[in-house]
């Protein structure tokens, strides 16, 4: 039996969904209020939003054959940034009349930073996990160096809007994520760039050999990786109204990198799918809100996610479906 | 090989050029700075990232990465914390049963990675979930080791001049670092590690145990991060399952400013000493000057970390 990839996430998220069904009273309740919804279902997308967002990026870079390390870290330097300007500690940049103009600087910073990893990556010719962990170590240090240190609270309708409001009924992060997600989806494709992203995941060199700037490529999806962590960021930071240089983003890298693999996209490069990691990434949040309302212990989430790695990682193994497939077939080697 | 190896040797004469200068300046900088006890400190505060960076190196020459040192750290701690306080265990069968563990964690991360072709980081990445979550799962709070046992291994330490001795924890580590430059330079196991990071399907063909050697670099470095972790446990005497947050990256940085080449097959036990070394003085300097913040030494890792990976790169490129 050969099953579409996004699937076996699909399968898993209707497990929960329905064990939910069975044993959380309350799980499907929605209410509206103020005009809008509020219930399990909705606080799961919510929390999902920041890992959703970073796996748009992530599954771009992974289907390059890359990955990268450094989001949680632009994520804490966008916040970082948002929060100083719209505070007006950054005195030689008067713009905390324009939320408009805070959130573009912070993306633009955060962009600047993808840039970085991808001219490592693409440019230089540096492993991926290697060129994106300068800016995971350096890059915390730095929103750190940003903020003193302190987190930087703020008093902005505007901003907080971007973290804590609703359109259409919805939480504001997750409307701001479908719209990056159709965006970017549109983008590669309706054009030949999700090819070429392919292409550069499955043989960089043809690629390059058939006329694709590969290394192109990879600056690009690194710069698009580094975008959506710094809207990720800014939402962080919307959501608390303070920049928490210490903390935000932080292990959202694996979580992201995690949302990917677990929604069929295969880790060493080539065919991707962005609705499969958007399946994985509300996949895994389900799971973890699931455990929780059951009263064990959180910590037991991060095992869960420990044991579906392995799992995923196995299964995407040729050498494990190979050594699988021959017990079945040959009774005599079992 | 002549004119080879004079090239070769380039990242750890840069990184012993580095690790001068800043010292130098340091002592220049700060009184007192360049004095025994200073050094001496460099290497009892690191003592534990030390160890977990000599595994590291191993498993880097291979070609690979163990993302979970960290966090098997944690959980030792509060295992080794939890056995001896609340279990009655000694603390030595404590330590044998954690190392134990650490190491057959560490096989069996090698296992998979080498049995079924997956990515170092990926399987490791799952060592870490796992470990953290466990720690935290059986104490989320700090737990203190206390035993008699500790006072009498506090008292085995050797002189090194007036008022000024090497501790335990630091015998520990040095016999770790002259055994760990031994195994990997003198031994069939060492030199096998070397071929695997030079060029794994050769090492295959010429015979050389592949299979057994990667699970080996691994079941090494749950070893030596689980050892790591009873050492830390010595130095506080007590165990958390946040300790070693972020420090596999330490130990990463080490091991490249000690000019072990990412991509495997060059690289050397006292050039990650001497990445250890630069990473001390660079946070002490930090504490000497005291207006100084913690997150500038992550700053100055990342430079020193692109620094070096860029210098490699060229190395590669022109050789």
């Amino acid at each position: 039996m050969k099953l579409h990839p996004i699937a076996y996430p699909l399968i898993g998220l209707a497990l929960i969904l329905l064990f939910n069904a069975f044993f959380t009273p309350g799980f499907y309740a929605l209410e509206l209020r103020d005009g809008r919804l509020y219930g399990s279902l909705i606080d799961v997308l919510n929390r999902a939003t920041p890992v959703l967002l970073l796996s748009i990026g992530m599954t771009l870079v992974i289907a390059t054959k890359g990955v990268d390390l450094s989001v949680g870290a632009v994520m804490a330097i966008a916040g970082a940034v948002a929060a100083l300007l719209v505070t007006d500690k950054v005195s030689f940049l008067s713009v905390s009349h324009s939320v408009l103009l805070v959130v573009l600087i912070a993306l633009v910073v955060a962009t600047f930073a993808g840039v970085f990893n991808g001219v490592l990556v693409g440019k230089v010719g540096i492993q991926p996990i290697v060129a994106t962990l300068i800016l995971m170590v350096a890059g915390r240090g730095v929103a750190q160096l940003l903020t003193g240190g302190q987190n930087v609270t703020f008093n902005n309708p505007a901003l907080e809007r971007l973290g804590t409001g609703s359109a259409f009924g919805l939480p504001m992060p997750f409307v701001i994520f479908i719209v990056v997600f159709v965006l970017i989806a549109v983008f590669v494709r309706k054009t030949a760039l999700g090819l070429f992203i392919e292409a550069t995941g499955s043989n960089a060199e043809a690629a390059r050999l058939a006329g694709v700037a590969s290394d192109k490529m990879k600056v690009a999806v690194y710069a698009v990786s580094g975008l959506v962590a710094g809207i990720a960021g800014v939402i962080a930071c919307a959501d608390i109204r303070a920049a928490d240089a210490n903390n935000a983003g932080l292990y959202m890298e694996l979580d992201a990198i995690l949302a990917v693999a677990v929604g069929g996209t295969s880790l060493s490069g080539g065919r991707f799918s962005l609705l499969g990691s958007v399946v994985g990434a509300v996949l895994m949040q389900a799971l973890t809100t699931t455990i929780l309302t059951r009263g064990v212990s959180p910590h037991a989430t991060l095992v869960a996610k420990a044991l579906i790695i392995v799992a995923v990682i196995l299964l995407q193994s040729p050498e494990f479906r190979a050594s699988f497939a021959r017990r079945k077939h040959d009774p005599a080697r079992a | 090989m002549t004119l080879r190896a004079p090239r070769l040797h380039l990242p750890v004469l840069a990184t012993l050029a580095v690790l001068v200068v800043l010292y130098v300046a340091a002592s220049i900088r700060f009184e007192n700075f360049a004095t025994l006890r200073v050094f001496m400190n460099f290497l009892g505060d690191n003592a534990f990232l030390g160890i977990v960076a000599i595994g590291m190196t191993y498993v880097i020459i291979t070609g690979g990465i163990d993302l979970s040192v960290g966090a098997v750290i944690g959980c030792t701690t509060i295992c080794t914390a939890v056995l001896i306080q609340g279990q009655q265990y000694h603390p030595v069968a404590a330590f044998a049963v954690v190392i134990a563990a650490g190491t057959l964690l560490g096989a069996t991360q090698g296992w998979l990675i080498q049995r079924f072709n997956l990515q170092p980081f990926l399987v490791t990445l799952a060592g870490l979930f796992l470990c953290r979550g466990l720690g935290l799962w059986i104490s989320s709070e700090s737990v203190q080791a206390k035993h008699a046992t500790f006072q009498t291994l506090e008292k085995i330490r050797i002189p090194v001049s007036d008022g000024v001795w090497l501790p335990f924890t630091e015998i520990v580590f040095i016999t770790v670092l002259l055994v760990g430059a031994y195994v990997l330079r003198h031994t069939r196991f060492g030199r096998t590690v070397y071929a695997i990071g030079g060029d794994e399907q050769s090492a295959h063909l010429m015979g050389l145990p592949v299979a057994r050697t990667k699970i080996g670099v691994y079941a090494l470095s749950g070893f030596c991060a689980s050892l790591g972790g009873v050492v830390l446990v010595m130095y506080t005497s007590a165990g958390n399952a946040i300790n070693g947050t972020g420090l596999e990256l330490d130990a990463i940085a080490a091991v490249v400013i000690g000019g072990t080449l990412l991509t495997g097959g060059y690289g050397s036990v006292f050039g990650t000493f001497f990445g250890l070394l630069i990473f001390a003085v660079m946070q002490s300097a930090i504490t000497f000057e005291g207006t100084l913040s913690s997150w500038w030494a992550k700053i100055v890792t990342g430079v020193l970390l692109l620094a070096f990976i860029l210098m490699q790169r060229m190395l590669q490129r022109s050789r």
